[in-house]
């Protein structure tokens, strides 16, 4: 079964490095706007205080959350084209579950997010500094258990989409409101009361809130809520996805 | 082969939203033996396969695979068996070696994959990206695939379609030494040639229905009991003795050719009987058969469905 997994995970890899256009669209173009943006806009709080915040200090975790948004949609677009083309189905016919087949894609966007992220934080640290108190590996860990929380929620809407043609709308639909409510762009306070009880129960808004925390050197100990209901939509996102996952 | 059923299906139905693709189907399948199913198309053999295979669901009836149930115990049964599918993919951008080796990773126990290129002639395309196969080569990449886990009982589903002469031949070799390992097959095939040499039954499907279980050689003698011979001599109106030959149907004189038709298992004896007794110089001879392409168009109708 691990054998499986690794296997899959390796070849999807290769597979995915053999196509120039996509690396360069999952790694490359995130690295080069957060430059240009850094170079224009960061590096001078007291200018930026005009600006929204997520384009001011908080723009690493607006690019952080922002990819993790990304690799989401192209995981479903994934998804979708394999079961479109039969190959989810000639997987069906073999030992694999898919519960693998999805892990495995999880696992390249993993890598290559991490990559990104990465880069982008090496990239941009002559303009956005961490918070001193911040420790890199708290922060790398928020980076990996708030991208694996929000891929669950691409795991569900991989289940199930039919074609590749919808796996973007549908993607974007789903994915966007919660990005636009996840308070990286408007600060939750702004939120009329309706709004911002809705924005808590989304699963996003709590992964921005704890990558703002940890980036500005709070504790985990002060954001147990935050991780309590990522653990959640996790165990609820894959619980419902291997029951509703269809291979064409 | 022996007497044990390997795979059984009995009463097997399914249906689409409201179109019922299969309405009943019953056969069962010997341990080492190539059983074929053919049919025109959608006549659901693909529908029926796929149940067996555990990757479609029936609406109703029973079917053991190996004495598993292939929807409970798919994942047991998955070990044990090898499927080719009628229509299938892989990802674009694999390479032939790379699928074989996955596929060689799922299973417990494999084959020598390398080996297995070779015998399907792939070896020259082991690194190549499937979407730069050809037809042909992928098909073949996929029946390596179907065998790499040494299965115990094989599916293909219109194994040679898209094949040249020379790989279908090797295809069948391969096939037959399948069996010859004691294995099981189920295939499909719009080939009747290919039924008629590979398989030991075949099974006849029409509009969901299985209408005819047997022997090649049996279904022809039942249903196209029709010989023909046709030979040319110097003898000119021959018609009215030829027609005294025991059997005989019909006599079409051409020239200094003739066609005769008739029925029965010693007609054609008959006809070399006569010959011979009138002292009748044949310059050439030869003896039209009825073959299963014959009663597949008898018992199917010759009309393309929809
Ligand atoms: N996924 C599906 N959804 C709806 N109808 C289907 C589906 N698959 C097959 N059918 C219908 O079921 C019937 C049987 O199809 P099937 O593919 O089993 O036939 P077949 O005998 O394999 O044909 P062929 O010789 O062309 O491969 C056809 O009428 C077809 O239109
Ligand atoms: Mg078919």
């Amino acid at each position: 079964m691990l054998r499986s997994l690794l296997k899959l995970t390796w070849v999807e890899i290769k597979i995915f490095v053999r196509e120039p256009m996509g690396v360069l669209g999952t790694v490359g173009i995130p690295v080069l706007i957060f430059l240009a943006l850094g170079k224009t806009l960061g590096g001078a709080p007291e200018d930026a205080s005009e600006l929204p915040t997520f384009l001011g200090p908080q723009l690493p975790v607006f690019a952080a959350v922002f990819i993790a948004v990304g690799s989401v949609l192209s995981l479903v677009a994934i998804i979708s084209i394999y079961r479109e083309g039969g190959i989810l189905k000639r997987l069906r016919a073999t030992p694999l579950r898919p519960q693998i087949i999805l892990s495995a894609h999880v696992l390249v966007k993993l890598l290559f997010t991490t990559v990104t992220i990465a880069l982008l934080l090496l990239a941009g640290r002559r303009f956005f500094p961490v918070a001193p108190e911040a420790s890199l590996f708290s922060l790398g860990l928020a980076l990996l258990f708030t991208t694996v929380s929000i891929l669950a929620i691409g795991f569900v809407i991989a289940s199930v989409v039919p074609t590749a043609r919808f796996a973007q709308p549908i993607g974007s639909a789903i994915l966007y409101p919660m990005l636009a409510l996840s308070g990286v762009l408007v600060s939750a306070e702004g939120l009329p009361a309706g709004w911002r009880v809705v924005a808590n129960l989304l699963p996003l808004t709590h992964a921005v809130s704890l990558l703002q925390g940890i980036w500005t050197g709070a504790g985990w100990g002060d954001h147990l809520i935050e991780v309590a209901a990522l653990i959640l939509n996790f165990v609820i996102c894959i619980a419902l996805s291997a029951k509703i996952f269809r291979w064409e | 082969m022996s007497e044990r059923p390997v795979v059984q299906v009995s009463d097997l139905r399914k249906t689409y939203g409201s179109t019922v693709a299969v309405e009943s189907a019953s056969f069962e399948v010997l341990e080492g033996e190539i059983f074929g199913l053919i049919g025109p198309n959608g006549a659901s053999k693909t529908t029926i396969m796929e149940c067996v295979e555990g990757i479609r669901r029936p609406d109703r009836g029973l079917i053991s695979v190996l004495g598993l149930d292939p929807h409970k115990d798919i994942y047991k049964l998955q070990h044990r068996i090898g499927v080719q599918l009628q229509e299938a993919q892989l990802q674009k951008r694999i390479k032939v070696w790379e699928a074989v080796d996955l596929w060689s990773s799922l299973y417990p126990h494999t084959v020598d994959g390398e080996a297995l290129l070779e015998q399907l002639g792939l070896t020259a395309k082991r690194g190549s990206w499937f979407m730069t196969l050809s037809g042909g080569q992928k098909q073949r990449l996929f029946i390596a695939l179907a065998l790499i886990n040494d299965p115990e009982v094989v599916f293909l589903d219109e194994l040679t379609t898209g094949l040249d002469p020379q790989a279908r031949r090797a295809i069948w070799a391969l096939v037959t030494s399948i069996r010859e390992r004691g294995k099981t097959v189920l295939l499909t095939t719009h080939l009747m040639e290919e039924a008629e040499r590979l398989c030991d039954r075949v099974a006849i499907i029409e509009h969901g229905r299985v209408i005819e279980i047997d022997t090649p050689q049996a279904l022809v003698s039942k249903h196209c009991p029709e010989r023909g011979v046709v030979f040319s001599c110097d003898l000119r109106d021959a018609g009215a003795g030829l027609r005294r030959i025991e059997g005989i149907e019909a006599v079409t004189e051409e020239g200094t050719s003739y066609r005769l038709e008739g029925r029965g298992e010693d007609f054609v004896s008959h006809v070399m009987r006569f010959l011979s007794d009138n002292e009748i110089q044949v310059r050439d001879f030869r003896t039209v058969m009825p073959t299963l392409e014959d009663v597949f168009l008898k018992l199917t109708g010759h009309g393309i469905r929809d």
